[in-house]
């Protein structure tokens, strides 16, 4: 990348429809801004997103993965999002620990009442990737296209 | 005051107070709970209106400025987290930092004292403007 | 090869203003498997479904795409247009470019460029969908009403009268709920009780009706038409049935020091009680923490007097499981706390009172008999100072952010009470703002100012100072008259802030149903579906979903009992079929799956194999469809990979990431 150009992230939001994409919803019916490197994926539910999606992102060249759910207890599936958590706290430590740093990727609570969280919270992810830079260390070249 | 200083003032006073003026929902609840509103020229409740028009020579050049007790009851009152009583202190700020380095000695303030004077103002004015 | 259309909206300029439409035609025209792309100013409309009939005919389409608003908003509409234009409707996807891109980004270069991806994602998801048929569940014809106040009474009494069996369950020993605490109703003024209570009446008595008083809610399984519920019937300690309601044991009750809840803390009652003497069910309960039998093990007087013979210390708490189609929340409100606001001296001074314990104050069956006097000493006030907004419209922490709605009101309607009743009463209202919208609710704030010469300052109380000779000093500001205010009143009411019931909190977990910043549930669509919960088959009636008054309460009630009686009616609803399924081939058999499933959808069987050539007997996982919700939680969780969602797939979810990180 010519370091004159300017540092465009790919961010990609995985949101259960239940609450997060909800909360994106009226993010967006509240016009709360925030930047358009977030692109978001619909899944039924947190507990969904299998790591195996999150090293492809990477590997495909995402500089940043967030994870939303319900509050925990507030699961639309009742348990969903504690298998979530506990399955991401394990992925983002083994993750970092092949050097992709921790603050790339992140597990946040939104409810489908929390446009307001929606919009700061990707507003404040972004702003983190953008201090971190871009992602190398996942780069799959096989990937490159 | 030309306009260009007095609006630069306002955004000053903004910053030192960390108060958002646009909150206030205009209740009237420091005005109520203000012990020396009789004193003052400009009322608490109104300070926030001075500060979004702008008005800043008035309001650093009014009594209510040093009227002000500093007993935070506005602040502690406010229901929409605006606390005028902050925006005083900041004003006050500005006067201070206008004047420069016209600080008293240590050794002027006891022959200074009023015996009226509340505690609580002194430690207040301690507590701000010490360096 | 899918040969898929893509129709993007312009939905007038909410899409079009930002979003270059025609570009975003162009580009995705190009995507790996579009055959088809084109562009209109409202998709959603009848010639906008036309549009795709008529592409899906023309060019033989086997997958769609919008690109509109969000899919929770039109999905469903889409879908069945692509059915009646005879595709599977779960060929269909949405690109969300209106919430998620137009109505939130302002630069039309990026907006556009990120519609683009939006759209590449959902045609790279498209290209791997598969048809798939929904499946069929039963409805049980039963609805469960959780709340017996007047929304509650409303819904289960409309269910009701449509034929459908309805159990309330009620948490205190009577339904009524706070309406009847309340003494005169805005803006009639008719009595609160004399409307309540042949409503309570009816309900009870309706053949169709069940109610389970002094019980709660302890577990809700299975989903949309077929919900299990455990009921606590707690103990009474008095056997319904047998009870005759003649009160002689409350009368002889020795324990008598408990502060009443149905006069919030006002008066006293005995260990013994019914809430009140037109309680329904007109049948007691024991106190138990209360009760000197039960605490010291001697008394007994109350089963010694009872005639009937209905005490029974021995009872004890009763699980009921029943099956509901439909659950209907209406847990109702309470007033907050008021130990974060020292300067209005509530817990200081018996005559700082809330205005909820007014009503019982003013209410000929309360503490005082309706006669208006000061709690501390008796004596009757002669200067009243209501202020406005205790707790509402708060930004810190002490509060609540929202208006409660029905304050101006119910403070108009005291006023001019008091001031009907006793001329000789000085009444001043302290306010912020006077919020009267309603039907006849302005002019009935003008006559309390105008008739019975309320004097209304605009301004707050900053302090309530309560004096050695008994009365309170109120230091408030006239903020017209730009005047500090100084004055002695005998008796202070506080309009404070309503919240939802905390009960709220878990039974909204136990439905899953969701639930906002300040415990009120949310709707599943904040204009055109206001009383349904975003969970199916979980409805919203009166304050349990943002503040209301009597009149809107009864109606979202009605219509809380519509959608559910509307859902009750069907035979059979079309299940979700985006469930679960497993490749017979991968399943190793470890039962990890089944672990993780919240609804004890899987279940393993041992099946003949057929593994290229080598044919063994092996345990293998099997999803039920009716049960299966599609959550996802058995996809991750298989160690080798054997099961996937349907409709949102592994390889379509990778498809989606790798679109957007292309």
């Amino acid at each position: 990348m010519p370091m004159n150009e300017e540092f465009k992230p790919k961010i990609v939001a995985f949101c259960c429809n239940w609450c997060s994409y909800a909360g994106a919803d009226l993010a967006g019916s509240s016009r709360l801004a925030y930047p358009a490197d977030v692109k978001i994926i619909r899944v039924p539910c947190s507990c969904r997103v299998n790591p195996m999606f999150i090293l492809r992102a990477f590997e495909k060249g995402a500089d940043g993965v967030i994870i939303c759910g319900c509050h925990p207890g507030d699961c639309h599936y009742s348990t969903g999002n504690y298998y979530a958590r506990r399955r991401m706290a394990m992925l983002f430590s083994m993750l970092e620990y092949i050097g992709i740093e921790n603050g790339r990727t992140r597990v946040e609570w939104v409810s489908a009442a929390e446009g307001v969280k929606f919009s700061t919270t990707m507003n404040e992810f972004v702003s983190k990737i953008q201090s971190l830079g871009k992602n190398v260390r996942l780069g799959d070249i096989r990937c490159k296209n | 005051m030309s306009h260009d200083k007095t609006k630069k003032q306002a955004e000053l006073i903004r910053e030192i107070s960390g108060v958002n003026p646009y909150k206030c929902m205009k209740c009237g609840k420091c005005s109520a709970s203000c012990p020396s509103f009789n004193e003052m020229d400009i009322k608490p409740h109104q300070f926030v209106s001075y500060v979004l028009n702008d008005d800043l020579e008035a309001l650093v050049n009014s009594k209510s400025l040093w009227k002000c007790l500093s007993c935070f009851a506005c602040i502690e009152r406010c229901p929409r987290d605006v606390k005028p009583g902050k925006l005083v202190d900041a004003a006050r700020q500005l006067v201070v930092r206008e004047r420069g380095g016209d600080f008293l000695s240590a050794d002027e303030i006891p022959e200074k004292l009023d015996p009226e004077l509340p505690q609580q103002l002194l430690v207040s004015a301690f507590r701000r403007y010490r360096r | 090869m899918q040969r898929i259309g893509v129709f993007v909206c312009h939905c007038g300029s909410n899409i079009a203003a930002t979003v270059d439409v025609k570009k975003v035609v162009e580009i995705v025209r190009n995507e790996p498997g579009v055959v088809h792309a084109e562009d209109y100013q409202y998709m959603c409309s009848e010639a906008g479904q036309a549009l795709i009939a008529k592409a899906i005919a023309e060019k033989n389409l086997s997958g769609i795409v919008v690109c509109s608003c969000s899919p929770r908003m039109h999905e469903a509409t889409f879908r069945k247009a692509a059915e009646r234009a005879g595709l599977n409707p779960y060929m269909v996807e949405i690109a969300n470019i209106r919430e998620h891109c137009s109505w939130i980004h302002k630069n039309v270069e990026e907006a556009t460029e990120k519609a683009v991806i939006l759209a590449r994602a959902a045609i790279a998801k498209v290209n791997l969908n598969a048809p798939l048929k929904a499946g069929e569940s039963r409805v049980t014809k039963r609805a469960l009403v959780i709340g017996g106040g007047i929304a509650g009474i409303q819904t289960a009494l409309d269910i009701a009268d449509a034929g459908y069996e309805v159990d309330i369950v009620e948490k205190t020993p009577s339904i009524g709920g706070r309406m009847s605490q309340l003494d005169k109703t805005f803006p009639t003024l008719d009595c609160s009780a004399c409307i309540l209570t042949p409503k309570m009446v009816e309900a009870a008595a309706h053949e169709k009706i069940t109610i389970y008083t002094y019980s709660e809610v302890e577990k809700v399984s299975g989903f949309v038409g077929d919900f299990t519920v455990d009921i606590r019937k707690k103990a009474r300690s008095v056997d319904m049935d047998k009870c005759t309601g003649c009160g002689v044991c409350q009368e002889k009750c020795p324990s008598k020091k408990t502060p009443s809840e149905f006069n919030r803390g006002l008066g006293n009652r005995s260990a013994i009680y019914t809430p009140f003497a037109q309680a329904i069910p007109n049948v007691p309960v024991i106190d138990r923490d209360a009760c000197i039998k039960f605490k010291t093990g001697k008394c007994g007087i109350c089963s010694k007097v009872c005639q009937a013979g209905a005490i029974d210390y021995e009872q004890k708490d009763e699980i009921v499981t029943e099956k509901y189609g439909a659950i209907v929340v209406a847990t109702g409100f309470d007033t907050i706390k008021l130990d974060k606001y020292d300067e209005y001296a509530y817990n200081q001074s018996k005559d700082v009172i809330t205005s909820l314990e007014l009503e019982r104050v003013m209410n000929a069956a309360g503490p005082t008999k309706g006669h208006l006097e000061r709690l501390s000493d008796g004596k009757h006030p002669k200067n009243i100072v209501f202020i406005q907004c205790v707790g509402s419209r708060c930004s810190d922490d002490r509060g609540k952010p929202y208006c409660s709605k029905i304050c101006c009101m119910y403070t108009a309607k005291h006023a001019m009470l008091i001031r009907d009743k006793y001329p000789d009463v000085n009444v001043t209202v302290f306010y912020i703002d006077v919020r009267t919208p309603g039907k006849n609710f302005d002019e009935f704030y003008r006559r309390a100012v105008e008739d019975y010469g309320v004097n209304y300052i605009k301004g707050q109380v900053g302090k309530v100072a309560p004096q050695p000779d008994g009365s309170l000093l109120v230091q408030g500001v006239d903020l017209l008259d730009n005047k500090q205010i100084l004055m002695e009143a005998d008796m202070v009411v506080l309009a404070t802030v309503i919240e939802p019931d905390p009960s709220v909190r878990k039974i909204a977990t136990m439905l899953t149903a969701s639930i906002d910043t300040n415990n009120f549930l949310t709707e599943s669509h904040a204009k055109l579906r206001p009383v349904e919960s975003p969970t199916a088959g979980v409805f919203l009636s009166g304050v349990c979903q943002g503040p209301k008054d009597i009149p809107e309460t009864v109606a979202q009630a009605g219509a809380a009992a519509v959608k559910a009686i509307g859902l009750l009616a069907k035979d059979k609803l079309l299940t979700n079929p985006c469930t679960a399924k497993p490749d017979e081939l991968l399943c190793n058999g470890c039962s990890a799956c089944a672990n993780v499933c919240p609804y004890g959808a899987i279940t393993y069987e041992t099946k003949l194999i057929n593994d290229h050539g080598i044919r063994e007997e092996r345990r293998v996982a099997q999803v039920n469809n009716a049960l299966c919700q599609g959550c996802g939680a058995c996809t991750v969780t298989c160690p080798s990979g054997a099961m996937d969602l349907q409709g949102f797939s592994n390889r379509q979810i990778i498809a989606e990431v790798d679109a957007i990180c292309r």
